[in-house]
């Protein structure tokens, strides 16, 4: 089965930075992140200068920055939306964006696993999202899909996200994590799987690449909890968007992997408090999740722009009497649109 | 998370599990099983010459059936059950009188996990069969219900309770299941990754089940699990599994009810002779084409309320829409009305229900 060779500038590496030394995160990443350009996108809200090591060749925008390229927006880019600013304003195909406090894994044999090579390699060999194959990924070396799965599927399709996992912290909501204070993932899990069509599942923005080209504007940072916060306890912009395009990829017959990278997540925040601050964002699933799954778009939307625009309005309609942060997120999808519409008609 | 889902010791439910095996050679894989096996009860079911005896090792706890056997309890509608094919073994799953069903080749022996340890199979398809299923929104960190793992971020808490698991589909290290022309591209291939999880396969989506380390309920989903008309006789060979999966994946999905594929791992040691198999799978793989989209659109109505009622249902539209993809279809079709026939003789407490959809429903 063969791969097309994917050349190092048509990668982005986008890290937004929550914090301001990241000596060590870029010191640890360095044999995985050096080959790449990187876009750092610096929290509004952070206030030092930020820390960062020589030997990459990078963009750092602050405030300053994203006031003066955005212009007057109603989106916000504070805490972890920082990033959606570096999807923007990068011109490459492919996006890799990894939180601040990761670190880089270590699979079953002992050895360092490059998050980066991995999450390149799902975006570039095909999905299957129409028929569940037993074996996992059909396309890593030693598979290959299993007996009855039908010929004609086999082809695939485009790969337009990949998901990747968590070892020691996982990517577990507050309410979890506080009753179980002491949990954490250990268990390496040796698989790449497509998602299948219309199934839906929780994208966390921890640890995720996407063909930008494809489905870039369908990443946006639209839903904000009224008590948003700096640790992913407090958020769940990265799990309404993620969805969201997992709704696009459905729509447009494009693929979404889960599963191998792995990152490890250092132990971070304090769930109890998140608990007592933020009950916002789990009790949103709850409507999320029923309207997501029976969201229908319509034949025209052909682009990921379109659909986006498509779903903001039912968004507005069938969720925004509900909640307040639900009419705020339709108006950010539509307003994300019209600046991802700006920034590709402007000269690079 | 759906506290007090996870026993601490996995229950033995020696009493209440059957294992059924098909066999045409002879049962000496049996022996590496033993210190798993032993405390069950297994439904041997021979299939090919009847006159021949297979010898069962000490110890084992068993009922065997043949050939004659089958044509004596079922009578005419014996008919339905395949000879010369390992897909004979659902006969096992009628006449087991168990709430489980586990089925494992003759071919297949105890795995090792990465650590170096065997695998007790069947512990694990317990634990899979005895937790919840999640169908309707996928977890990114697999199940949920396993220890050390649990429901993510973005999970609604209100789906957290899951759906009973019908069935327990396990995997196989060593040769992998590949069709024919796979295995003659790559006759060399072993699948040596141990990938560890066990998840569910979402509401809406097809798989090819295989029938080599299988589990189920057999008082949820039961006769769902007809393996087909294969073998003598037949055009087609190699699709019994795959076929009772498609319609066990319709039919749970219309039931709320749960899939799961992943552990435990078995060794299949034994690679068939692909030419042999191409030949048997040969008419399968075009008909394929047809079976997927058949099976994705087949839709449930509402008053199909037990397996036997979708099944029926199922049965009538694979002779309306499939019968002119091949006359085998339409035999197939009756094959199936045969079998929940005789799933209710043998299995009278559910008949009162099958009987109301065979007066109302199935149209010959």
């Amino acid at each position: 089965m063969s791969q097309a060779p994917i050349k190092d500038n048509e990668v982005d590496i986008v890290i937004g930075a929550l914090r301001s030394d990241l000596s060590s995160f870029f010191n640890e990443w360095r044999a995985y992140f050096s080959r790449f350009h990187l876009i750092i996108v610096k929290d509004p809200d952070l206030k030092e200068e930020l820390k960062i090591p020589d030997g990459f060749s990078l963009n750092v925008y602050t405030k300053n920055d994203i006031d003066r390229i955005v212009g007057s927006t109603s989106i916000s880019f504070s805490g972890y939306s920082c990033r959606y600013f570096g999807f923007l304003v990068s011109k490459k195909k492919y996006i890799i964006s990894i939180d601040d406090d990761c670190h880089p894994a270590k699979d079953n044999k002992g050895n360092f696993v490059d998050a980066v090579a991995q999450h390149i390699e799902n975006l570039t060999t095909p999905a299957t999202p129409f028929f569940f194959n037993t074996l996992y990924d059909p396309y890593r070396d030693g598979a290959d899909f299993v007996r009855g799965y039908p010929f004609s599927l086999r082809n695939g399709v485009n790969c337009a996200l990949s998901c990747g996992l968590w070892l020691n912290l996982a990517d577990l909501d507050a309410p979890t994590q506080a009753l179980k204070p002491s949990e954490r993932n250990n268990r390496y899990v040796d698989a790449v799987l497509t998602v299948p069509t219309a199934a839906l599942l929780p994208v966390s923005g921890i640890n995720i690449a996407f063909d930008r080209e494809a489905v870039g504007p369908a990443l946006f940072p639209a839903l904000r909890l009224a008590e948003e916060g700096k640790v992913r306890w407090e958020t769940i912009e990265d799990i309404w968007s993620g969805m969201c395009v997992k709704v696009i990829c459905d729509h447009l017959g494009l693929g979404v992997k889960t599963g191998l990278p792995y990152v490890w997540r250092t132990d971070r925040g304090d769930a109890i408090e998140s608990l007592k601050k933020e009950w916002e964002g789990v009790k949103l699933m709850e409507e999320v999740v029923p309207f997501l799954q029976s969201t229908m778009l319509p034949v025209t939307a052909a682009t990921a722009e379109d659909c986006v625009v498509e779903m903001a309005k039912t968004v507005k309609q069938q969720l925004g009497s509900s909640n307040p942060v639900f009419g705020h997120a339709a108006d950010s999808m539509l307003e994300w649109v019209r600046i991802w519409k700006t920034m590709g008609s402007r000269p690079s | 998370m759906a506290a007090g889902s996870r026993p601490a010791v996995t229950p033995l439910l020696k009493d209440e599990l059957d294992i059924v095996i098909p066999t045409i050679r002879n049962l000496d894989f049996l022996e590496m099983w033993r210190p798993f096996f032993q405390p069950y009860h297994l439904i041997i079911v021979q299939d090919g010459d009847p006159s021949k005896t297979i010898k069962v090792p000490e110890g084992f706890d068993y009922e065997l059936y043949n050939r004659n056997d089958i044509n004596r309890i079922l009578g005419p509608k014996a008919s339905c059950i395949s000879f010369k094919d390992s897909a004979c073994r659902c006969f096992g799953y009628m006449v087991s009188k168990k709430k489980y069903v586990y089925t494992i080749d003759d071919d297949c022996f105890v795995a090792k996990d990465p650590s170096g340890k065997d695998i007790n199979a069947l512990e694990q398809h317990i634990k899979n069969l005895l937790s919840p299923s999640t169908p309707f929104f996928f977890n990114t960190l697999y199940d949920p219900y396993r220890d050390g793992a649990d429901f993510v971020r973005g999970y609604p808490f209100s789906l957290r309770d899951g759906v009973p698991t019908a069935v327990s589909h396990g995997l196989w290290l060593n040769i992998p299941d590949y069709d024919a022309p796979t295995q003659l591209v790559k006759p060399l291939e072993r699948n040596t990754r141990y990938v560890d999880a066990v998840m569910t396969i979402p509401k809406g989506t097809l798989f090819p089940m295989c029938g080599m380390n299988l589990a189920f309920d057999r008082e949820m989903i039961g006769p769902a699990m007809y393996f087909g008309l294969m073998g003598d006789g037949q055009p087609i060979g190699r699709y019994d599994d795959m076929w009772a999966g498609w319609c066990t994946k319709v039919i749970c999905d219309h039931l709320g009810l749960g899939i799961k594929t992943g552990l435990p791992y078995i060794w299949h040691s034994k690679a068939s002779n692909p030419f042999v198999n191409l030949k048997k799978e040969y008419k399968g793989i075009f008909w394929q084409e047809e079976l997927i989209p058949f099976f994705q659109q087949v839709a449930l109505t509402k008053d199909c309320t037990t397996v036997q009622k979708c099944y029926l249902e199922l049965s009538r539209q694979v002779k309306e829409k499939l019968g002119k993809v091949d006359d085998y279809f339409n035999k197939l079709a009756d094959a199936m009305v045969t079998w929940i026939q005789a799933w209710d003789e043998l299995n009278p407490a559910k008949a009162d229900a099958a009987a109301a959809a065979l007066a109302n429903g199935a149209s010959k």
